[in-house]
């Protein structure tokens, strides 16, 4: 079994038109920018977002924003030090945005990825996001029902990799991404290094090979919090 | 008394946070909210061990590391840069969220643009324009097993904070245990704001004019005090 591919173009291949994406990492931390910049460079079209976010700066996600290719965001916060790509777009009515809380979010990918349809949380009961969503009191309390969220692809990034698909993390980079891995039809994933099998420690394995159908090798991957103070710009 | 006499007795946001931190009791496990609740974080009495949680990802983490010392990697809810303190972990999103709902977390600290005497929260969005933006907030405002809020007591133009009914979108639904503004502490209990202390030289009915719902004093109410504290933030 050898998941290795050999580029970022490789192992962004068959993404298409109207695919939803999962994106890992919050923030900066954890997002998968060559694996981003690589699927627009392909230039699918169409596409629904999974993130925490909406893109910052003129790279990553914003930068897909830029260059047309996302008809909706599925996110908890909109927003960070420079987010005129998603908010220009949305104030013009030209991108739509599902807001779901943060755990809501989180909790609503690792259903997805574990089998579970719908789940019942406090969070939200009693709000506007709640609005039209089915009610239900266990043991005297209101709860409200999600559904699992799943998508075609997810793009992630992720520490140590091996052929097998096995993955570490790199400390809070860590955050959506082993949660995006469990709910896509084709889990695409950027690691610093390949090593061989047995390289990781088993008891040290937080994405088990099974959830990654893709590992690309992106050797001192960028950062996205320090492309964005450098002011750098993806076109 | 005028707006500016009760202007004039207000704590700073500085001394809001220390007051807040007093309750912080040793051994607990806390949340503190983006912007002014960070603060809380500075004034933990000596001798107490609180373990600081951040929605993605870190339990014990500590102060900002200094400038040019920041690994991009390693950052707090505010997507500001943090340090480590031995003994922290890291874990992911769901398992976060875990901590936040299932109730393991002793005290959440949050901002608010209005509580009212139900316990309920609103502090995510002030009205249906621009782009909305939510992240953690509702879920931390469930199952933390207090939700403390600090806040002004009043809005720069002088309008309760602390009311009958919000009239801003909600975050949550009778969440809110306590509340530290710039004038008074006030439990909620059973539908009502319960005064505990209030700022001294302040009247009672000034503070009740001040307030936008019913003040109870169901017990002793004791002075409000806080130390002078210099705050580049306040």
């Amino acid at each position: 079994m050898d998941k290795q591919v050999a580029s970022a173009a490789e192992a962004v291949a068959g993404i298409g038109d109207g695919a939803t994406v999962m994106i890992g990492g919050f923030g900066g931390s954890g997002a998968p920018i060559e694996l981003i910049h690589a699927l627009i460079d392909k230039g699918p079209k169409g596409l629904t977002v999974i993130n925490n976010n909406a893109g910052n700066g003129r790279i990553g996600i914003a930068a897909m924003i830029d260059a047309g290719l996302v008809k909706k965001m599925i996110c908890s916060f909109p927003r960070s030090s420079d987010p005129r790509a998603f908010t220009d777009r949305y104030l013009a009515g030209e991108i739509e945005l599902e807001l779901v809380p943060q755990g809501t979010l989180a909790e609503r990918i690792r259903a997805g990825g574990a089998g579970i349809p719908a789940f019942y949380t406090p969070t939200g009961f009693g709000t506007e996001l709640a609005e039209g969503k089915v009610i239900a009191e266990f043991d005297g309390r209101s709860y409200v029902q999600e559904r699992w969220l799943k998508a075609d692809f997810a793009l992630i990034k992720a520490h140590l990799g091996d052929r097998h698909g096995n993955l570490t993390y790199n400390k809070a980079a860590r955050n959506f991404n082993p949660l995006m891995c469990t709910a896509a039809e084709t889990t695409i994933v950027q690691v610093s290094e390949i090593v061989p099998l047995g390289g990781i420690d088993p008891e040290h394995v937080v994405t088990p090979g099974i959830f990654v159908d893709r590992v690309v090798e992106i050797a001192d991957p960028a950062q996205e919090e320090v492309l964005i103070r450098a002011g750098a710009v993806y076109a | 008394m005028s707006t500016q006499d009760f202007d004039a007795l207000k704590l700073s946001n500085a001394q809001i946070a220390w007051r807040a931190a007093q309750d912080i009791a040793d051994g607990t496990y806390v949340n503190l909210g983006i912007g002014f609740p960070e603060m809380v974080a500075r004034y933990q009495p000596p001798g107490r061990q609180t373990i600081f949680h951040t929605e993605n990802g870190i339990l014990d983490f500590g102060e900002p590391p200094a400038e040019g010392e920041e690994d991009w990697d390693l950052i707090n809810a505010g997507k500001r840069a943090v340090t480590l303190k031995p003994g922290a972990a890291f874990f992911h999103h769901a398992d976060s969220f875990a901590m936040v709902r299932g109730g393991h977390l002793d005290v959440a600290i949050l901002g608010a643009y209005q509580v009212a005497e139900t316990g309920d929260l609103a502090n995510w969005r002030i009205g249906s324009k621009g782009v909305p933006a939510v992240g953690g907030a509702m879920d931390l405002v469930h199952g933390a097993r207090q939700v403390f809020v600090i806040t002004e007591h009043v809005t720069k133009d002088g309008k309760p904070k602390l009311v009958e009914r919000c009239s801003f979108p909600l975050t949550g639904v009778a969440c809110v245990t306590r509340v530290y503004t710039s004038h008074a502490v006030i439990d909620i209990v059973e539908g009502r704001f319960v005064l505990r202390e209030m700022r001294p030289g302040l009247a009672f009915d000034t503070l009740q004019a001040m307030t936008g719902a019913a003040l109870h004093r169901d017990g002793p109410v004791t002075d409000l005090l806080a130390p002078a504290l210099y705050s580049p933030l306040a």
